[in-house]
């Protein structure tokens, strides 16, 4: 049994083509900016068999067929589900389907097999280093270092993102790091840097927790393809 | 033989017999490149578009521009009228005057008088004293034959929309006839037609016989209206400017003639493409001179009006037409239709900007060219005017020279027509069925037979054991109604200008209705998981206590889904066991047009938790927010829904999503766009509107309507401009499910 928070059957920013996206319920980390809040508890969300998501999922084969597109696993993290998630994954691949899982890398381990089955990872790349790690999401870069290495060792496409936030991460100092952290990645075929956006902020408003980032306007458009560009 | 008129065309059977098909087969050029062809408006367009313009906005201001009060509609009853003389190209209007309305009470006097009376108009005496005293119409031959219950299904809004004060319309002449062969060569078929109409004098011959003379009539009539204007129709067209003119004067003769709701032209584009090319080969033409006739013939369209009652526009708002204007398809032998002149069509939706009319209608296939996929979707991206229909569904029944009347009723061109039925509110038999037949709101028995239900929890066997029965009745009620109506327009408003441009041996469907199936579909299905306790008032269910959650219509889930398709497998079922009026196919569509405001404002509360005079969805759409799983399961939902003999008269569904979710630059847009149409056709999905915006200029729109004057929106099977709707229709269609993404 996996714990799925909702479904989205047109995906169209998730990967290539049209995805199926399966949001996993629970995370760990509890990044500032994070606009999905209510998939952090891993005690909610609608249970169901990996069998049943498949089923779902396979309803979608022609849009896939005509995109280029498939399946994508986000959430949530949706490496805290490892079983759930490799046994969906599995059914997906010996099916023809294309899979993606959309993750920050900090998950409960078994990463070289999910990889596996995975043929393309969007990494959510928190931030460059220890304590800008653990100061943005509350979690330790070493777990992410584990999924760093599995991916490595894989032959799983990655394309990296980055929420780039005013005054936090869009620095240029910042921005030359990230480059360097990501030459240490293998098989990178795509770095996007996402606007931080407040489009969650209503979410804590109704789950009464409080939004750190209160007095952080949205990311300047301009501004961000600027970075981009010396990304890239 | 026209040697002269038929010059460099490819001969074939079409030479010898009346075969439009045969004639664009042998001739016609298919295209498959991109759209950097096209050209922009040229001054003349935009002189006689400026002023349309403000024309247009004046009559937005009064409602109505102008009306003759003097002349009865027909189709030589009227003076010549141009907008702007020395820079029409096309010329042609219905009245003297640009958006003056005509007077048609052949439909029914009393809502032509109604409407006049609304707009501050009174009919001439002499008018009133023939249509009182001398000319009986549609509208008093229908009540003079309505049995008892069918009244009552009409106040109670069990049937509703249905054309028995107005013109019936959904009939589309072949108008490429008359530039093909001129109106000379059609009498002269129509004549040795007649000739053959020989046997035992029966009712059916005879009325043909009548009809074929009228037909002839109407013809005449054409060419005098036409030589009004200084142009001779009677031989075939020379160039490509005589083929669009002709065509649009059996367009025009068509509606000076009736009043009907949907006034569709047909498949004219591909036709008129080949006059163009041949004019452009011999160096007559440019792609400006192209461009501006099917921009001129679009201004045209645009200012086709009819005189409506303030009730039948909160019906079907906005002053539509449905000139529905096929596009696209492809051919039997697996060659695209699609030629430049498709692309012009599209091109004048940039030229003269957004609107809803012509009704343009792309046929898709996933096997069209892709530079045409493409300019479509970018086409519908910029301005939410186009709709799309399944080639491949249809071109097995209909071939490849098919028409879509109205917004999705598919017929052959030429010879095929339909007797409209608007539809069945089904939301409202549901509650029939809880309440023994008695309607919720006016406490009146409308169906007979059916017990009332007193049981505590609603039991999902008992319901729709007793909803099938009810459905019984309504399918016999229904086909009574139909047959009566049709009868009737025929004896009384026949559209002679219509059918002559048909073969005399049509083939006929009677196309009926439903609306409210989701309310139903999910009704059902609270019943059948959920826990219902009806709340009665005085024996009448006037609410529902609903416990427990169940699954909805939209989010793919065949628990759901299947009841709709069960529903609608039984109600034809039924229908066809009636006999028809001229022994027409019954055909049903699942479309409501904007009415789902108007049913649902009739309806009570339902057992899915829609509250009383709550809007049904439109169509085949799943009820408002309940679609959670996102845009495709919805789609796959309504693709569910079987077309082929089941609901032959078309699935309608509208599709709102918000510019960012469908990608990050138009680009992607544009990919996602044409992949989303190609997946949903591919999985047998019938007709999808496709609207890309965001709530929020619906909103600033509703505020400040003077901002946005071509805020074109589809809402059915057609488009309306946004600031025509009524404030209750802009706040459905504000509620409506736009697709946005979570991440």
């Amino acid at each position: 049994m996996g714990k799925i928070h909702s479904i989205e059957s047109m995906g169209l920013l998730d990967g290539p083509g049209i995805r199926f996206v399966a949001f996993f319920q629970g995370c760990k980390l509890r990044c500032k900016y994070c606009h999905n809040p209510d998939t952090w508890d891993l005690n909610k969300g609608k249970e169901m068999t990996s069998k049943d998501l498949f089923n779902k999922a396979k309803r979608f084969k022609t849009y896939f067929k005509t995109s280029g597109g498939g399946i994508t696993c986000s959430g949530g993290e949706p490496l805290l589900q490892p079983k759930f998630l490799k046994r969906f994954l599995k059914m997906c691949k010996s099916n023809g389907i294309h899979t993606a899982i959309d993750t920050a890398g900090f998950g409960k381990g078994d990463y070289e097999e999910i990889l596996k089955y995975t043929d393309l990872v969007l990494l959510d790349l928190k931030h460059v280093d220890k304590v800008g790690y653990k100061d943005l999401t509350g979690g330790n870069i070493k777990e992410f270092f584990k999924f760093k290495k599995a991916l490595n060792k894989s032959k799983t496409k990655v394309w990296i993102r980055h929420v780039v936030i005013p005054g936090l991460t869009d620095g240029e100092k910042h921005i030359d790091k990230l480059k360097k952290v990501i030459d240490g990645f293998n098989n990178v075929e795509k770095v996007e840097l996402l606007p931080y956006h407040t489009l969650g902020i209503n979410k804590y408003k109704e789950m009464g927790i409080s939004y750190k980032l209160k007095n952080v306007k949205p990311m300047d458009e301009r501004k961000l393809k600027i970075l981009q560009s010396k990304i890239v | 033989m026209y040697t002269n008129e038929w010059k460099d065309f490819n001969k074939g059977k079409w030479c010898k017999e009346i075969d439009v098909r045969d004639f664009i087969q042998k001739n016609y050029t298919p295209y498959k490149g991109d759209e950097k062809f096209l050209k922009e408006a040229t001054e003349k367009t935009k002189k006689v578009w400026n002023k349309c313009e403000s024309l247009l906005k004046e009559e937005l201001k009064k409602g109505v521009l102008d009306i003759d009060t003097k002349n009865v509609s027909g189709i030589d009853n009227f003076k010549p009228g141009y907008i702007d003389k020395e820079n029409e190209v096309i010329v042609g209007l219905q009245t003297d005057k640009p958006l003056k309305r005509m007077v048609n009470p052949f439909g029914g006097k009393r809502m032509v008088k109604q409407a006049l009376d609304a707009y501050g108009y009174e009919m001439e005496q002499e008018m009133d004293k023939v249509f009182d005293n001398y000319r009986k119409t549609h509208n008093q031959g229908v009540f003079d034959a309505y049995p008892e219950e069918t009244r009552k299904a009409r106040t109670t809004g069990l049937l509703t929309g249905l054309p028995d004060a107005y013109g019936r319309g959904r009939v589309i002449g072949d108008f490429r006839r008359i530039a093909l062969y001129g109106i000379d060569y059609l009498i002269e078929n129509k004549k040795k037609d007649f000739s053959k109409l020989r046997g035992s004098m029966n009712e059916k011959l005879i009325r043909l016989r009548e009809e074929v003379s009228e037909q002839i009539l109407a013809l005449e009539n054409m060419k005098n209206m036409a030589n009004s204007y200084g142009v001779d129709i009677s031989k075939p067209a020379k160039n490509a400017k005589e083929a669009v003119q002709f065509v649009y004067f059996g367009y025009l003769a068509g509606i000076k003639e009736s009043n009907g709701a949907a006034m569709s032209l047909g498949r004219t584009n591909t036709f008129i493409d080949i006059y163009i090319q041949r004019d452009l080969k011999e160096g007559i033409i440019t792609e400006e001179n192209a461009q501006e006739l099917i921009d001129q013939f679009v201004i045209k369209l645009r200012l086709a009006r009819h005189l409506r009652t303030p009730e039948y526009n909160e019906l079907f708002a906005g002053d539509p037409n449905w000139i529905t204007e096929v596009i696209g398809g492809m051919g039997v032998n697996g060659e695209t239709l699609v030629t430049k002149t498709s692309f012009r069509f599209l091109n004048t939706l940039k030229n003269l900007g957004a609107a809803p009319e012509p009704n343009i209608t792309v046929l898709w296939s996933d096997k069209l060219p892709k530079g045409f996929k493409d300019y479509c979707a970018k086409i519908s991206i910029e301005t939410d005017a186009i709709q799309y229909e399944n080639d491949d569904l249809m071109r097995p029944i209909y071939g490849d020279d098919y028409g879509i009347a109205c917004c999705v009723s598919a017929m052959e061109l030429g010879k095929e027509m339909q007797f409209f039925g608007a539809r069945c509110n089904l939301a409202k038999s549901l509650l029939y069925t809880i309440n023994g037949g008695i309607d919720e709101k006016q406490g009146i028995k409308v169906v007979k037979g059916i017990k009332k239900i007193d049981d505590e929890v609603l039991d999902y066997k008992k319901i729709k054991e007793s909803f099938f029965k009810v459905l019984e009745h309504i399918a016999k009620l229904y086909v009574d109604t139909m047959n009566i109506i049709h009868y009737m327009h025929d004896k009384y408003a026949y559209e002679a200008g219509l059918m002559a441009l048909h073969d005399t041996f049509v083939g006929r469907y009677m196309a009926f209705g439903v609306a409210g199936l989701s309310v139903v579909a999910d009704s059902l299905s609270a019943i059948k998981y959920a826990k219902v306790k009806p709340i009665r008032e005085d024996g009448i269910t006037k609410d529902f206590d609903i416990k427990g959650d169940f699954p909805k219509y939209g989010n793919d889930d065949d628990r759901v889904d299947d009841i709709a398709v069960e529903i609608l497998e039984k109600f034809i079922k039924e229908l066809k066991k009636h006999e028809t009026y001229r022994e027409a196919k019954h055909t049903l569509s699942v479309l409501t047009i904007t009415s789902n405001v108007v049913y649902g404002k009739k309806t009570g509360t339902t057992p899915d938790g829609r509250k009383e005079g709550e809007p049904l969805a439109p169509g085949a759409n799943p009820m408002h927010g309940r679609d959670e799983s996102g845009a495709l399961a919805s789609l796959n939902s309504v693709a569910k829904i079987p077309y082929r003999s089941i609901c032959q008269d078309g699935v309608s569904n509208t599709f709102s999503v918000v510019p960012k979710a469908l990608g990050k630059n138009e680009l992607m847009r544009i990919t996602n766009l044409v992949n989303i149409l190609d997946a949903y056709f591919l999985q047998g999905g019938h007709h999808l509107n496709v609207n890309v915006l965001n709530r929020e200029i619906l909103k600033e729109a509703m505020k400040s309507p003077d901002k946005y004057p071509n805020l074109t929106v589809r809402v059915s099977g057609y488009a309306v401009h946004f600031n025509r709707l009524t404030k209750e229709q802009q706040l459905e269609v504000i509620s409506r499910t736009f697709h946005t993404t979570m991440a």
